[in-house]
């Protein structure tokens, strides 16, 4: 400290104090600054009524006005509360074509998306501001860079294979719900699917983010894998197998039974 | 070379008692009542065309000749392709290897299957044949002489006079039978109550499956779903960052997994319908239930979120998770056992008590 002090009278003292409160202060200013800017924000802004204009047309007959849903007397509902579902839920069910529903349903299943992927986005911002709600993945959080297969695979059992089938195939549920294939799903759809839970499925957003990474990693490399056991049959399991032994297997023997027993052709009287 | 008569109609009794000479032993063709209808006997034979016509013969003998010259080069094929085929090719979709191997192997077996009979259907003879079932009985001169014998042997053996021999052998064979019984002991220990008891117990930390990490409540969404274990099927790390073993393993490890997988479910706590003296065993909505079905105890996790019914893939069993677990449909004739849960110091999610009852299907004993 004493040698600084002896500068203090120097004539470049007062231009160094000076530079040094510049410094400073801008730097404080860099650190708290709202961290979105302005301009933005206002674009922010513009997309949120975008996406209320757009949802008031295409989903509030269900949803209702503000997204807080329809309730029917039997305490059911047309469509449910969309408050606190998130972005992540709507680029799901509108990217996939599940929603707007063709007709009101047990199940919404997948079809050609009706929105194109600007709308989306603009629906996805209205739900989102309504509520806090899981955010629409970034590219890296579902990247299977470095994820482990058979960690993947050991989940996939646990958790999906109830519903999904050990192959992916999908499979049935009650009343006419279903469990829909996984192949050929996008890897952004399948991360959000067990994010938020659409539909009758649960929520698996307490698999940690390396853990939803190998699941999905597992149901690509089932993708790739050729079949090496012959048709699969549509992995459906046992039934098909079934099915196709008896009557594929079995009919193909009964014919090969008939021809050996046929008399065959026969030269006629005027040979005898 | 027919052995039918010259009218085509089968040989009877009478035409054989004629002098036929097909060999056949008189005492033991059945006697036979008057047929009510006249036997049409077998059609006339028709030669093949094979049989009248060498060129059709000849070519005959060329299919079959080539069925088996196909299933031969086939057979090389297989051995070609086991060689030069690499084990990661594809081929359509499917492993090139596996395709070669079957399609070859499979179709060489089956042109020589295909040539066989066809061998027998075009050039073998072909002329009908007639063949008696002869009776069950043999004659009276071979049963008495198996008397005879029987009687001989007794007589020298002395079977029937020296009792001290024979009741010796006797005894020796009836204790010979004590070692298979007393094996039978190896079937048991019998179970006991081990059915009944699950390795949860107070305090015991529910665990995520496969992963074995403990659970926040805050974890679980509304909506969510965790398929779980007990703690002490995994290893954990002590504070002092040693690993503390799993307390099941090995053989153990297996027989407990069978009863103790839980799923762990969140509703919204509007949505529950606590059963009388359930009315805390969830944590903010998380209730906690058995995975195996209580009708033959398949694991079941399809649980829907929104209509809480957890479904069992193998009957159709369903049951309300919202609801004490009760059987809403299927085979089921009890409801899913449920866990009550708790929350240690630490915040993770612990049972709050074992099962009150046993888990898993019905059995004899479970009354």
């Amino acid at each position: 400290m004493k040698k600084l002090s002896t500068h203090r009278r120097h004539p470049l003292a007062g231009l160094v104090v000076v530079l040094l409160g510049l410094v400073v202060a801008g730097g404080l200013y860099a650190a708290v600054r709202p961290a979105a800017a302005e301009g933005s924000q206002a674009g922010d802004q513009e997309l949120i009524a975008e996406g209320r204009r757009l949802f008031v047309v295409g989903c509030s007959s269900c949803h209702g006005l503000n997204a807080e849903g329809i309730e029917t007397k039997s305490g059911g509902n047309n469509g449910p509360s969309l408050i606190g579902v998130g972005a992540a839920a709507v680029d799901f069910q509108v990217d996939t074509g599940r929603m707007p529903m063709a007709r009101p349903d047990v199940q919404a299943p997948r079809k050609e998306k009706v929105y194109n992927d600007d709308e989306i986005a603009a629906l996805a911002a209205y739900v989102a501001s309504l509520a806090p709600g899981p955010a629409i993945p970034a590219p890296e959080d579902y990247s299977t860079e470095g994820a482990s297969v058979v960690r993947g695979g050991e989940f996939f059992r646990t958790n999906c294979t109830a519903c999904h089938n050990f192959a992916g195939a999908g499979g049935a549920l009650a009343d006419g719900r279903y469990a829909p294939p996984l192949r050929g799903v996008e890897p952004k759809h399948i991360y959000e699917a067990m994010e938020t839970g659409p539909q009758q499925m649960p929520v698996f957003s307490w698999l940690d983010e390396q853990d939803k990474r190998d699941i999905i990693a597992y149901l690509q490399r089932l993708e790739e894998q050729p079949a090496y056991g012959g048709p699969s049959l549509g992995s459906r399991g046992p039934v098909t197998e079934g099915l196709w032994g008896w009557v594929g297997g079995v009919g193909i023997l009964v014919l090969a039974a008939v021809w050996i027993a046929n008399n065959g052709a026969r030269a006629g009287k005027k040979h005898q | 070379m027919t052995s039918h008569g010259p009218d085509g109609h089968l040989p009877q009794r009478s035409a054989v008692t004629d002098g036929d000479t097909t060999g056949q032993d008189l005492s033991l063709l059945p006697d036979r009542p008057a047929e009510p209808v006249s036997d049409p006997g077998i059609p006339p034979h028709e030669p093949r065309p094979t049989d009248v016509d060498p060129v059709l013969e000849r070519r005959a003998e060329r299919q079959v000749a080539m069925l088996f010259a196909s299933a031969a080069l086939l057979a090389l094929a297989f051995c070609v392709a086991y060689f030069t085929i690499d084990e990661s090719d594809i081929f359509l979709g499917y492993g090139a290897l596996n395709l070669a191997l079957g399609l070859t192997l499979g179709f060489a077996l089956l042109f020589i299957g295909v040539g066989a009979i066809q061998w027998a259907r075009k050039l073998m003879a072909d002329h009908e044949l007639v063949e008696y079932r002869h009776g069950a009985a043999s004659t009276a001169a071979d049963r008495a002489e198996s008397i005879a014998a029987f009687q001989a042997g007794a007589e020298e053996s002395g079977f029937g006079r020296r009792t001290l021999v024979r009741n010796s052998l006797l005894g020796s064979l009836a204790v010979l039978g004590l070692p298979a019984v007393v094996l039978l002991r190896d079937l048991g220990p019998l179970p006991g109550d081990a059915f009944a008891r699950t390795v949860w117990k107070k305090g015991v930390r529910v665990v995520k499956d496969v992963s074995g990490e403990p659970i926040r409540p805050e974890e679980l969404s509304v909506g969510g779903q965790i398929n779980a274990a007990p703690a002490s099927f995994f290893e954990t790390e002590g504070p002092d960052g040693t690993v503390i073993p799993a307390e099941y393993e090995g053989h153990q490890l297996q027989i407990e997994k069978t009863k103790a997988p839980v799923i762990l479910v969140r509703m919204a706590p509007d949505d529950i319908t606590p059963g009388p003296g359930r009315e805390d065993w969830g944590i903010d909505g998380i209730l906690c239930y058995s995975k195996i079905c209580t009708h033959v105890g398949c694991p079941i996790s399809l649980w829907e979120q929104q209509t809480h019914q957890l479904l069992c893939p193998c009957h159709q069993s369903t049951f309300d998770l919202a609801d004490s677990g009760r059987v809403l449909f299927g085979p089921a004739a009890r409801p899913m056992p449920q866990l009550p849960l708790d929350v240690d110091e630490e915040g993770y999610l612990i049972a709050a008590d074992g099962f009150n009852e046993p888990v898993g299907p019905s059995y004899w004993e479970r009354g």
